[in-house]
C-alpha cells in the first residue's frame, strides 16, 4: 500500500468511496439560492437603469459580488462543520422540465468541489471587480461592463452549484454569453469582434459534444442529474457508451478550457479587457472543462479509454502552450499560452484517475490566485505605459512600479514551483502522480510523467523571460522618436490592492492548503481516494529533479533577457521559435482542415444550387423584361420535372412495398 | 317521402364555423365597407373570428378530455383530443401570422401587391402603387385557408379530407402570387405551386378512389375494419395507402415531394410563407397522424418502409441542402423540409407519446417559424437615397446586422437556436420528445440519423448567428445613416440582374441588388413586432417551463378509434 507522498507532506491514506446527496431544504442553505440570486439582479438592474445608475453603477456591482463571497463564505463554514462524510447536500428548487420519461429537477449541489469554485469565484470575481472599477474608469461604458461581471459571476455560480448537466448547461451557456460580450466589449474594433467570433465557433464545437453526453447519458442512465448519473452502477453499462460519454464531455472541456484541438480562440481571446482576462481567461471560465471531468469521476473511472484521451489531450496542450509561451513578444499573450499550458497540467492530472483529481483542482485553485495576479499586474504595466503590450517595449519597470514588481513577482516564483510558494504544493504533485502507473503500464507513467517534468522546466524559461522582459533589463520604451515618451507610474491604490490580496495568496494559500493535506481531505467526499502504486521514480529524486529543471530554465531566461540586450525588433529566430510565434500555425492548420474543404464543398453545392435553381429563377426575371413570351415554357419546364420526380419516387416507393408486402 | 334533418353537434363544429363564416362576411365587407376603412375592418374581424375559434376551442377543452371526444355529421368530422389541440394550435398560429400579414412599413407599404391584376412592370400597377391601392382580400382568403386548415386534422373520412385539402390550398395558391415585389417570382412561385399541388391532389383522389375499391366506403372507420378482413385485394389497398400518404406528403413538404417549398417559400410574400409553413404543416401532420393512427395501423408492417424511406430522404436532403443555401428564405425552406423529417420521426413511432410529443412539436416549430419570417420581412434593402426597398434575403446582406439591432437579431438567433434544438429554447424539448417517441417505438435509427441532422443543422443556424452578430457590415453600413457612404458601397460579385436605370418598376419584377444597397430594418406600424415578440416568449417560456403545455397536450392526445 502506497500512497502519494513526497518528503514534505504525507497523504494519510483513507479509502473513502464518494458519498451520496442528502437533500437539504432549510436553515442556512435557504439562502444558498441568493449565492447566483445577487450578481444576477445586479445585472439585471445594471442593464435596465441603463445611463442612470452610471455614478453608482460600479459599486453595485462590487457589491453585489462580495455578497455573493459572504454567502459563500457562510455556507462554506456550514459545511465545515458538518461531518466529512455527510457534505454533500441537495437543495432542492422545484421541478424543472417534467416531460414525460424525460423529468429534471431545478436544485443547487454544495459539497466540497462546488464551495472550493463558489469561493474561488467570488473571491477573485470581487478582487477583480474592486480592481476594474479603476482600470475602467475613463471608459463610458463602464456601467454595462460591471453588468457583464455580474452575469458572469452568476452564470458561473451556475454552472458550478448545479445538480444536474442540464443546469450545469444552462451556466456553461451563460459563462459563454459573458465571454462573448466582454471580449467583443470593445468591438467598435474589428480583431476584437474577430476574436470573439473565434472564441463563440469553438465553444459551439465543444457545446455539441455536452449535447450529445447529455442525450446519452439520458438514453443510457434514464436521467440528467447528477444522482442519477454518477451513482449509477457503471459496470452494467457498454464500454462504448462509456467511453462515447467520456469523450464527448471531453470535448466540451476542450472547447470551454481552450484544450487541443480547439484551443486557439483563447490567445484571440486576450483582446478582452485586461480584468475580463484575468478573471475569465485565466482565473475561472476556462477552468470549467477541468470542472466538468472532475464532477463526472465516476463516469472517467469507469471509462479508462476516455481517460487516456483526456491525459493524452492535457499532455500534447501542455507543451503546446508552454513552446508558444517562449516565442510570444505580447505580454498577455504569453500569458495565455500560459494559461492553456496550465490548464494542460489540471486535465492531465484529471486524466490520471483518483489519483489526479483532488491535485487538479488543488493546482485550478492556486493557479487561479497566481494567474489573476499576473494578469493584474499585466493590466498594471499597460495602465502605466499607455497600453503598451509588447515585451520587447519594457524593460527595468521594476524601479518604477515596485508594487506591481513585487506582487507578479510573487506569482512567477508560485508559477515557477518554488517551493514554498503556491505553485509548489500543486504542480509538483501532478507531476509526481504522473509519474505513478495507471492499470500497471509503465509506459504512461514514463512517457506522461517525462511530458509533465518537462512542461515545468519549459515553463521556467517562458515565465522568467516574461518576467525578466518586462522588470529587469534595461529600458526599451519608446521615446519621443518613436511617437510619444512614456512615463511608467505605479496603478492607483484600487488597482494595487486586490493584486496585493492575490499575491498574498499566491505565496501562502499553498501552503496553507497543502501542509497535513487539508484540501485533498476536504474534496475527498466527491472524488475518493483510492489506493495506487508507486511513482517509477522516488518522490523524492523527482522533486529535486523538478527543482533543478526549473532553475536551470529561470537561469538560461535570466542570461538571455535580464543580463544580455533584448533587441527590440524580433529577431527572425529558429524555426521553431517562428511556428510558435504563430501558435504553431494552428489558424493554418484549423483553415487547411477544416475551413478550406468545408468552403469548397459548400461552394460547389451553392454553385450546382445556382447554376440550376437560382439561375433558372433570375434568368426567368431577366428573360421576361425582354421577352415576356419565353417565361411560361420556362416555367412550364421545371415544374414538369419536379412533377416527374414526384411521380417517379412515388411509384419507386408503391414497388417497393409491393414487392415488400409479396 | 320523408326526409330526416340530420343530427347536427354544431356545438363542436363551432371552431371551423367561426373561422369559414366570417371568411363568407369577409367577402362581404369587401363589397360594403369603403375602401379606406376596409383594412382596418378586415383585420379587426379577421382577428375576432380567429379568437373566437381559440375561445370556442377552449369551451370544448374539458367535454372532450372528459368523454374522449364526439364524431360530427355522421363521421365527417372527428371532434377529440388531438383535433382540438390542432385546432388550437392552428388558430394561434393564424393569429400571429395574421399580425405579420396585417403590418405595414412606415410608408404605408404591406406585402402584397397594390392590384394583383395588374401585369407586373406595367403603367397600371405603378398607377396603383401612387394611388396606394389595397389588396384587403387577403384577409378572407387568410381565412379560407385557416378554417380549411381546421377541418383537414379533425377529418373522419376520405371525402371531406380531400375538400379540405382544397380548401385549404386554393387561397394559398393565389395568396403565394401576391408579392408586391419580385412579383414574377412569385407569380411563378404560385404557378408551381398551383400545378404540383392538383397533381398532388390528384394522386390522392386516386389513392382515395382505390381505398374506396377496396373497401366500399370512405370512412376511416370502416376501411380501418375493412383491413382487418383481408379480401385478397390487398394490392388495391396498399397501392391506394401510399398515395394517399404521398398527397398528404406532399403538403407537409417532405422528400421526395417538396420540391416545390424552396421556390414557393421564396416566392410568396414572407408574412404568407411563415403562415403557410408553420399552420400547412401543422394541418398536414394532423391530418397524417390521424390517417397513420387510426386508419393504417393494420398495414404498419406494409407501409413502415415507406415512412423510413421519406423520413431519412427527408432529413438528409433538408440538412444538406439548407447547408448550401446563400438566400435566407430558401434556407428557411429547406429547413423546414428538414424540420418535417424530425417530426416524422415522432410519427413512426406509433405510440401515444409519439402523439403529443408530435403535437408539441408543432406547436413550438410553427411559432418559432412565424417569428423568423417576421424578421425577415422587416430586414430590407435600402438604396442610396434611402428609399426602402425589398426583403434584403441573401445571406450576405445579414452581416453584422446584430450589432445595429440587438433586439431583432437576438430573437433571430433564438428561433434559430430553437430549429437548432438547443437546451432551454422550445426546439429542444420538441426534438428530445419526437426523438425519444421514435427510440420507444423501435424506430432508434431514425432517432439516431435525426440527432446527427440536427448537429449538422446546428452549424448552418449557427453560421447565421455568427453572421449576424460577429461578423462586419460592409464598410459603409456601420452607420446607419448610409446616403453618404452610399458611393463606397462593394459591388456583389457574381450578380448579373441588369440595373434599370428607373428603378421603381422593374424593382417589382426581379431581385435587384444595385451597387448601392445596403442592409436596414425598416420601421413599420408595429404589428410584425408583436407577433415576433410573442413568438420569440413562446419560444422561450415553453423551453424553460414546458411541463403545463406538455401536461395539457399529453391529456388530449388519444385519437377516437
Amino acid at each position: 500500500m502506497h500512497t502519494l507522498t513526497s518528503w514534505a507532506t504525507s497523504v494519510p491514506f483513507t479509502d473513502i468511496a464518494p458519498v451520496a446527496a442528502e437533500p437539504v431544504k432549510h436553515g442556512i442553505y435557504a439562502v444558498a439560492p441568493l449565492l447566483v440570486g445577487l450578481p444576477l439582479a445586479s445585472a439585471a438592474v445594471l442593464l435596465l437603469a441603463g445611463r442612470r445608475s452610471d455614478k453608482w453603477g460600479h459599486w453595485l456591482g462590487v457589491l453585489a459580488s462580495a455578497g455573493a463571497f459572504v454567502i459563500g463564505l457562510i455556507t462554506f463554514l456550514h459545511l465545515l462543520g458538518r461531518d466529512a462524510s455527510s457534505r454533500i447536500l441537495d437543495v432542492h428548487l422545484g421541478t424543472w422540465i417534467d416531460a414525460g420519461a424525460f423529468h429534471v429537477d431545478a436544485g443547487m449541489r454544495l459539497d466540497p468541489l462546488s464551495m472550493t469554485f463558489v469561493l474561488l469565484v467570488t473571491f477573485v470575481g470581487t478582487l477583480i471587480h474592486v480592481y476594474s472599477v479603476a482600470y475602467m474608469e475613463h471608459d463610458r461604458d463602464r456601467r454595462r461592463f460591471f453588468a457583464y461581471l455580474n452575469l458572469f459571476v452568476a452564470a458561473m455560480l451556475i454552472l458550478v452549484l448545479a445538480d444536474s448537466y442540464l443546469l450545469l448547461f444552462v451556466g456553461w451557456e451563460g459563462v459563454g454569453l459573458a465571454s462573448y460580450l466582454l471580449i467583443g466589449f470593445w468591438n467598435q474594433r474589428t480583431p476584437y469582434a474577430v476574436a470573439a467570433k473565434k472564441a463563440f465557433v469553438a465553444n459551439r464545437v465543444g457545446d455539441i459534444g455536452l449535447i450529445v453526453a447529455l442525450g446519452l447519458m439520458f438514453s443510457t442512465f434514464g436521467g440528467v442529474d447528477f444522482d442519477t448519473v454518477l451513482n449509477h452502477d457503471m459496470s452494467g453499462v457498454s464500454q462504448a457508451t462509456l467511453t462515447g460519454i467520456g469523450l464527448m464531455l471531453l470535448l466540451a472541456a476542450c472547447g470551454k478550457s481552450a484544450q487541443f484541438p480547439l484551443q486557439s480562440w483563447l490567445g484571440d481571446a486576450m483582446a478582452g479587457p485586461t480584468p475580463v482576462s484575468a478573471l475569465i481567461h485565466a482565473a475561472t471560465m476556462v477552468t470549467a472543462g477541468v470542472y466538468l471531468i472532475v464532477r463526472s469521476s465516476t463516469l472517467f473511472d469507469a471509462a479508462p479509454t476516455a481517460q487516456l484521451v483526456v491525459v493524452i489531450v492535457g499532455a500534447i496542450t501542455l507543451l503546446f502552450g508552454a513552446i508558444v509561451g517562449c516565442a510570444k513578444d505580447d505580454l498577455k499573450k504569453a500569458l495565455a499560452a500560459s494559461t492553456m499550458s496550465q490548464i494542460g497540467y489540471m486535465i492531465l492530472a484529471a486524466g490520471l484517475g483518483p489519483v489526479g483529481y483532488a491535485f487538479a483542482i488543488f493546482h485550478l485553485v492556486t493557479h487561479g490566485f497566481f494567474k489573476a495576479g499576473m494578469f493584474l499586474g499585466a493590466g498594471s504595466v499597460m495602465h502605466g505605459m499607455d497600453d503598451q503590450v509588447d515585451m520587447r517595449r519594457f524593460g527595468g519597470l521594476a524601479r518604477y512600479m515596485k508594487i506591481t514588481y513585487v506582487t507578479f513577482g510573487l506569482g512567477w516564483l508560485a508559477i515557477l514551483g518554488i517551493p514554498p510558494f503556491s505553485g509548489y504544493w500543486s504542480k509538483d504533485k501532478i507531476i509526481e502522480a504522473a509519474f505513478i502507473p495507471t492499470d500497471g503500464h509503465t509506459w504512461r507513467a514514463w512517457v506522461f510523467g517525462m511530458v509533465a517534468l518537462l512542461g515545468a522546466g519549459i515553463t521556467a524559461f517562458y515565465m522568467s523571460r516574461l518576467f525578466f522582459m518586462t522588470f529587469e533589463g534595461e529600458r526599451r520604451w519608446s521615446t519621443k522618436a518613436d511617437g510619444s515618451e512614456q512615463h511608467p507610474h505605479e496603478s492607483p491604490a484600487l488597482m494595487t490592492w486586490p493584486m496585493i490580496i492575490l499575491a498574498v495568496g499566491s505565496a501562502g494559500l499553498g501552503m496553507v492548503l497543502g501542509i497535513g493535506n487539508r484540501f485533498v481531505d476536504w474534496l475527498a467526499p466527491v472524488t475518493g481516494h483510492t489506493e495506487h502504486g508507486e511513482p517509477v521514480i522516488q518522490p523524492v529524486v523527482l522533486v529535486i529533479l523538478t527543482l533543478v529543471l526549473v532553475v536551470a530554465g529561470a537561469v538560461l531566461a535570466w542570461r538571455r533577457y535580464a543580463i544580455s540586450t533584448v533587441p527590440v525588433v524580433p529577431p527572425l529566430g529558429t524555426a521553431l521559435t517562428r511556428a510558435a510565434r504563430v501558435d504553431l500555425y494552428q489558424d493554418v492548420v484549423n483553415d487547411a482542415l477544416l475551413v478550406e474543404p468545408g468552403q469548397h464543398l459548400t461552394r460547389s453545392l451553392v454553385y450546382t444550387d445556382k447554376a440550376v435553381v437560382d439561375g433558372a429563377a433570375v434568368g426567368v426575371g431577366q428573360t421576361a423584361v425582354g421577352l415576356g413570351g419565353l417565361l411560361r415554357k420556362t416555367q412550364t419546364g421545371y415544374v414538369r420535372s419536379y412533377a416527374a420526380t414526384m411521380l417517379v419516387s412515388l411509384v419507386v416507393l408503391v414497388v417497393v412495398v409491393l414487392v415488400i408486402q409479396s | 317521402m320523408t326526409f330526416t334533418a340530420p343530427q347536427v353537434d354544431w356545438a363542436h363544429l363551432s371552431p371551423v364555423l367561426v373561422v369559414l363564416g366570417a371568411a363568407a362576411i369577409g367577402v362581404l365587407l369587401e363589397a360594403f365597407v369603403p375602401e379606406r376603412r376596409r383594412r382596418v375592418v378586415q383585420l379587426a374581424f379577421s382577428l375576432a373570428a380567429l379568437a373566437g375559434a381559440v375561445l370556442a376551442v377552449a369551451l370544448l377543452w374539458n367535454g372532450v378530455k372528459r368523454t374522449g371526444g364526439v364524431r360530427v355529421l355522421g363521421d365527417s368530422l372527428v371532434v377529440d383530443g388531438p383535433t382540438l389541440v390542432l385546432q388550437g394550435t392552428i388558430a394561434l398560429l393564424a393569429i400571429v401570422a395574421l399580425l405579420t400579414v396585417a403590418d405595414r412599413t412606415s410608408t404605408g407599404e404591406d406585402a402584397f401587391a397594390p392590384t394583383a391584376a395588374a401585369v407586373p412592370g406595367s403603367d397600371y400597377e405603378e398607377l396603383a402603387r401612387r394611388r396606394g391601392l389595397q389588396q384587403t382580400e387577403v384577409y378572407p382568403l387568410v381565412l379560407f385557408a385557416t378554417g380549411g386548415m381546421l377541418v383537414f386534422p379533425a377529418a373522419g373520412d376520405f371525402l371531406t379530407l380531400f375538400v379540405a385539402l382544397e380548401v385549404l390550398s386554393l387561397p394559398l395558391y393565389l395568396l403565394t402570387g401576391l408579392a408586391r415585389r419580385r412579383r414574377l417570382l412569385s407569380q411563378e412561385a404560385a404557378m408551381k405551386y398551383f400545378l404540383l399541388g392538383a397533381f398532388a391532389s390528384a394522386l390522392m383522389l386516386f389513392g382515395i378512389g382505390l381505398l374506396y375499391g377496396y373497401s366500399g366506403s370512405l370512412t376511416y372507420a370502416r376501411i380501418t375494419t375493412a383491413v382487418a378482413t383481408p379480401t385478397g385485394t390487398d394490392s388495391l389497398l396498399l397501392v391506394g395507402s401510399v398515395l394517399v400518404l404521398a398527397g398528404l406528403l406532399f403538403k407537409l413538404g417532405a422528400v421526395p415531394f417538396h420540391s416545390w417549398t424552396p421556390d414557393v417559400y421564396q416566392g410568396a410574400p414572407t408574412p404568407i410563407t411563415g403562415f403557410m409553413a408553420a399552420c400547412t404543416k401543422v394541418a398536414a401532420f394532423g391530418a397524417l397522424l390521424r390517417v397513420w393512427y387510426t386508419v393504417m395501423p393494420g398495414l404498419k408492417w406494409d407501409l413502415d418502409v415507406v415512412l423510413w424511406i421519406v423520413t431519412i430522404a427527408t432529413m438528409v436532403v433538408g440538412t444538406v441542402i439548407a447547408m448550401t443555401q446563400t438566400d435566407m428564405k430558401r434556407l428557411l425552406a429547406y429547413s423546414s423540409v428538414a424540420h418535417a423529417g424530425f417530426i416524422l420521426t415522432g410519427i413512426v413511432a406509433l405510440d401515444a407519446q409519439g402523439v403529443s410529443a408530435v403535437l408539441f412539436y408543432l406547436l413550438v416549430y410553427g411559432a418559432a417559424t412565424i417569428g423568423a419570417f417576421g424578421v425577415v420581412w422587416l430586414v430590407r434593402e435600402r438604396d442610396a437615397d434611402g428609399i426602402v426597398l425589398g426583403e434584403a434575403t441573401h445571406l450576405s446582406q445579414w452581416a453584422g446586422i446584430g450589432r445595429r439591432h440587438p433586439w431583432l437579431a437576438g430573437s433571430f438567433a433564438l428561433f434559430l437556436f430553437s430549429f437548432a434544438g438547443i437546451p432551454l429554447t422550445a426546439g429542444f424539448i420538441g426534438k428530445f420528445g419526437v426523438f425519444s417517441a421514435a427510440v420507444d417505438g423501435g424506430a432508434w435509427p431514425l432517432a439516431l440519423l435525426g440527432v446527427l441532422a440536427s448537429a449538422g443543422a446546428a452549424f448552418f443556424y449557427v453560421r447565421i448567428v455568427v453572421l449576424m452578430f460577429f461578423s462586419d457590415a460592409p464598410a459603409d453600413q456601420t452607420a446607419d445613416e448610409a446616403d453618404d457612404a452610399a458611393a463606397a458601397a462593394p459591388v456583389e460579385a457574381g450578380d448579373d440582374v441588369p440595373v434599370d436605370a428607373d428603378g421603381g418598376a422593374v424593382a417589382t419584377l426581379v431581385a435587384q441588388r444595385a451597387p448601392s444597397v445596403t442592409t436596414t430594418v425598416v420601421g413599420t406600424e408595429g404589428f410584425a413586432t408583436v407577433a415576433i415578440a410573442v413568438c420569440a416568449a413562446v419560444t422561450l417560456v415553453l423551453g424553460v417551463f414546458p411541463t403545463p403545455v406538455l401536461d395539457a397536450i399529453s391529456h388530449m392526445s388519444t385519437f377516437l378509434p
